[in-house]
């Protein structure tokens, strides 16, 4: 029987479920010209959340139904910034949305249920608890990159993500079921994270727990977008709509990387010596093919796809130096990784319209002379993607550098490196478009009049440059995560 | 005021630059009067660096240090010293002439481009006092954002490959310093350039540190073989961008081998030394030679900056020879004060001749030598500063070309006088490149109808001249002043370059 206690601990994630229930329901029973207010209740639900879950924070990790679920800091800090992004996700899309007549209450609804799942996932004590909130997070962006249902590119995009996310879920279920056997040959069969720390120790399978590992790194590396499991990150970044993959880019990634450290530290940590390599070849792939094919691309979100990948390789670079240091620092990289994303995207959707999507690098053509403003915005997103002080994304980039060096993988640093310099050149090809070019013959470049989209992704952009320039309590808070 | 005297002078053209944005393209001349406002503020507040800095007692002085990263133990820290000083001097006093400079010539989006102006002085400002080695690096590199704009907006026609070539290029040069301060980080846990002063490394360490820093440094320079960015930078650049680039940003290269590679590999860099003299004696001689057969004036100037900066590299790594090699510290600080005034005097000299172009240019829209010739026939007061600046340029005694170049030879000739003849190749070389450049531009008869047309400079285009001349003269005839400001901190390098780490 789950006690009061159980039930204080989750509380947020109670909340969010009852607050999507309700929201579904409010929206069946709404009059149609209602509907927008559903808008500013959903944020209010995030913030609320927010709220939750840092009034709720306990001193100590604290365990919930007998270990299912965890709420350390480490779960805190993504929570709190996956609930954060998707609020940001919210302001942004609501003009796009209303545009295209996709403002519904499916839209919020399912985007509440993948935070929760986000949550659930972050918090996982048990491999039982990883694969419900992966697959609620999943099964809901499935039905949001369909959610205009009768475009022919989001369906195409829903598809893959589909057929190729059930496939990489069956990959880690069937990893989850090796590790389950081999905890189960020399001990007790256990599906909880903490008791498979040290399965290494006892299993008479050694074997049978090293194959579970490589297919749960498998699941891992998909959901994070990490080559060669990034098939599916350029086709359904440019096919799902702008908004939903906004989100993809900033709460989703925030959960991969909570998902792989719940798998890979706290559960496989004994293991680290195995899988901190893998995770390298990993990075060193990502960097490489994120990097090298981003520079032909012409599409916005296709480029911006690209750099997922490739700095999806930087977080991976923090995670494979497999210390406090290095899971602090990616981390933070996954943090930073989202607010840059969700500025880039959200300047995107400020210059979208009804019957244009600013979707094509060349739709940037002379931003500068249009709207100088959007355009520094554009820029400040841009060089912190290309990680170029004083932005925030360098710094990012300096902690997994330093966190490579500091785990004696100095040649994993340079690669970083010396792919932080191919890759500057596509980001600076879109200041060059914004800044250097002559606006396109007959373009209207407009940006939309929602007060609140402009207030607040100016405040999203600028705290790149806040943050880059005082990133000290924000690292700390991590570290602090992790014991340092 | 004065115990943040640093501070106020980083950011106060920083934020000068947001009113002036403000201004917007509506309001240009308020945004010109605004910024040329904050750039003779900045001009102001760093003479008091003069009153305030102790030139006799030397070392690091009007100190500040905050605690930036708690859990990196990174800090806000700010110094100067006598190198420093004279650099900020040169960097604000330059600051207010490229802003009078573009006054009326830039007239796409002013307020953008004083704005980025403004910026990247503060900057510059903010790299020469650092002694956080991040902090260095993210001001080291964050000079490159405004750059970038400043050449791709307003440049030349092939703008966008001359700007992407240039970011790029510098980019790359730097991250490998990254990587050595990580590696430093790794050893020290600090970043304070003091305390990696002292960190004791082996040779083999030191070596790769070494490299890296001189990948990074010798690219900003430039050095050959590393230089090809600039002559494209500089061809496409607006007139300040050319004159900042020339006259502040090629100083960072030679502003970081004193900052970072003496003092935190002193051993490697006496072992690679031979390196560095090698390619500083090939920047003087071969590219003297390549400046003698460039068509565009603006890339012969370019050129000659390679040249010229050959002399700092070659002023400062001799010293290794003649302290480390026969303990001769007179000759040694003699080389790196000639080095030092060199880099000070190459900021006054290749700025005024930038100045100049950018004065023909804005009258023929051509940079081709042969589109000129007897521009002193209609511009007899232009040809009177054209003829000084390029006498400075070829290093003429009285001008403050020749001050450094002379220090850096002395000292190369007791090193080694075969070093000494090829560094003096300089004065033939030079002299041929630039006479024959006033030669086809200013003298003969006018071939041009052109050139027939074009206007006396304006009352503008002469206080900026006439204050690159004064500066000029001032630092050929009595250079007493800028030697005693940096006596103790060239002396206090040279000592500290003798100590051995290992």
């Amino acid at each position: 029987m789950p006690t009061f206690n159980d039930i204080l601990i989750m509380l947020p994630e109670f909340y969010l479920v009852a607050a999507a229930c309700v929201l579904l329901l409010t929206d069946a029973f709404m009059k149609p010209e209602q509907r927008p207010h559903l808008h500013w209740i959903s944020i209010f639900v995030l913030l609320v959340g927010i709220y939750l879950v840092i009034a709720g924070q306990p001193e100590q990790a604290a365990t919930a139904f007998g270990g299912m679920f965890v709420r350390d800091d480490v779960a805190e800090i993504l929570k709190v910034f996956a609930l954060g992004t998707t609020a940001l996700v919210f302001v942004y899309a609501r003009p796009y949305l209303i545009d295209r007549k996709l403002l519904i209450g499916e839209f919020y609804t399912l985007m509440i249920f993948a935070v929760l799942g986000i949550m659930l996932l972050v918090s996982a004590g048990n491999l039982l608890t990883v694969y419900l909130g992966l697959e609620l997070l999943s099964l809901s962006s499935y039905a949001l990159v369909a959610l205009n249902r009768d475009a022919r590119l989001p369906s195409e995009a829903a598809i893959k993500y589909f057929v190729l996310g059930a496939l990489a879920s069956g990959m880690l279920l069937y990893g989850m079921s090796m590790v389950y056997g081999a905890s189960g040959m020399g001990g007790t069969p256990s599906l909880d994270l903490a008791q498979l720390h040290n399965v290494m120790t006892y299993t008479t399978a050694p074997n049978l727990l090293l194959f579970g590992l490589i297919f749960m790194i498998v699941g891992i590396g998909f959901k994070l977008g990490a080559a060669p499991f990034h098939m599916w990150i350029p086709d359904v970044y440019q096919g799902a709509p702008t908004p939903i993959t906004t989100f993809i880019a900033s709460g989703s990634k925030l959960a991969a990387f909570g998902m792989a450290f719940r798998l890979l530290s706290s559960g496989m940590g004994d293991l680290s010596q195995h899988w901190h390599l893998m995770l390298a070849v990993l990075a060193v792939i990502s960097l490489a093919i994120g990097n090298l094919v981003a520079i032909v691309q012409t599409n916005l979100k296709r480029m911006l796809a690209y750099s997922t990948i490739s700095h999806m390789g930087y977080l991976l670079l923090g995670l494979s130096a497999a210390g406090p240091e290095g899971y602090a620092a990616a981390m933070f990289y996954a943090i930073c990784y989202a607010l840059m994303g969700v500025a880039a995207f959200g300047v995107m959707l400020a210059l979208s319209r009804a019957g244009f999507e600013c979707e094509e690098i060349a739709d940037l053509k002379g931003l500068n002379q249009k709207s100088p403003w959007m355009a520094f915005l554009m820029l400040l997103a841009m060089f912190s993607l290309a990680g170029v002080p004083p932005l925030f994304g360098f710094w990012a980039k300096v902690l997994v550098l330093e966190a490579a060096i500091h785990a004696n993988m100095l040649w994993l640093a340079i690669v970083g490196i010396v792919f932080a310099i191919i890759g500057l050149y596509y980001y600076l090809y879109v200041i060059k478009v914004m800044y250097f070019d002559k606006p396109a013959e007959g373009s209207v470049l407009t940006v939309q009049q929602d007060k609140p989209l402009r207030v607040v992704l100016s405040l999203n952009a600028l705290s790149l440059l806040a943050l880059g320039l005082y990133w000290g309590p924000l690292l700390g808070w991590c570290r602090s995560a992790f014991g340092l | 005021m004065f115990n943040h005297l640093l501070s106020l002078l980083i950011w106060l053209p920083v934020a000068g630059a947001i009113p002036v944005l403000l201004a917007g393209s509506a309001r240009p001349n308020l945004a010109r009067w605004l910024s040329l406002l904050v750039a003779v503020l900045t001009f102001v507040v760093s003479l008091f660096l003069l009153v305030q800095y102790n030139p006799d007692t030397g070392g690091m002085q009007l100190t500040e240090s905050y605690l930036w990263i708690a859990s990196w133990g990174v800090h806000y820290g700010l110094a100067v010293d006598g190198i420093s000083v004279a650099l900020i001097l040169m960097t604000t006093f330059v600051g207010i002439l490229v802003i009078a400079g573009a006054w009326e010539v830039i007239q796409d989006r002013p307020h953008q481009y004083m704005a980025a102006m403004l910026i990247l002085e503060g900057l510059l400002i903010g790299v020469f006092c650092a002694t956080d080695a991040l902090l260095f690096y993210a001001l080291f590199e964050a000079i490159l954002i405004p750059m970038f704009i400043l050449i791709g907006i307003w440049g030349g026609p092939r703008r966008v490959y001359a700007t992407l070539k240039f970011f790029i290029y510098t980019f790359f040069g730097s991250v490998f310093m990254l990587i050595a301060l990580l590696y430093l980080y790794q050893k020290a846990h600090t970043f304070d350039l003091a305390t990696l002063a002292a960190l004791p490394l082996t040779l083999k360490e030191q070596s790769w540190i070494f490299f890296a820093f001189l990948i990074a440094f010798a690219i900003k320079v430039p050095m050959v073989p590393v230089h090809t960015w600039l002559p494209d930078a500089h061809v496409e650049a607006p007139t300040g961008g050319s004159v900042v680039l020339a006259a502040v940003m090629l100083k960072i290269g030679g502003y970081g081998f004193l900052r970072f590679s003496l003092p935190i590999v002193p051993d490697a860099s006496e072992h690679f030394a031979w390196v560095v003299i090698a390619l500083s004696l090939i920047a003087v001689v071969y590219i003297g030679y390549v400046a003698l057969v460039q068509e565009d004036m603006k890339k012969l100037v370019a050129y000659s900056s390679v040249a010229h900066m050959g002399f700092v590299t070659l002023g400062i790594f001799i010293a290794f020879m003649l302290v480390r090699g026969s303990a001769n510290t007179d000759m040694a600080q003699l080389g790196m004060q000639g080095a030092m005034i060199q880099m000070i005097s190459h900021g006054f000299v290749s700025g005024a001749m930038f100045t100049c172009i950018g004065v023909l240019y804005d009258r023929m829209h051509t940079r081709s030598i042969k589109d000129y010739g007897g521009v002193i026939n209609v511009m007899p007061w232009f040809g009177f500063f054209y003829v000084l600046f390029a006498m400075a340029n070829c290093g003429l005694p009285g001008t403050s070309g020749f001050v450094g170049e002379f220090m850096v030879i002395l000292a190369s000739f007791s090193a080694n006088p075969w070093i000494a003849v090829f560094a003096a190749f300089t004065l033939i070389i030079g002299a041929a490149y630039t006479l024959w450049l006033v030669k086809r531009v200013l003298w003969g008869d006018i071939t041009n109808p052109h050139v027939a047309e074009m206007k006396e400079i304006n009352g503008r285009e002469t206080f900026v001249l006439v204050a690159f001349a004064a500066a000029v003269l001032a630092l050929g005839i009595w250079p007493q002043p800028l030697v005693h400001l940096m006596d103790s901190s060239v002396s206090q390098l040279v000592h500290q370059i003798a100590i051995h780490k290992i």
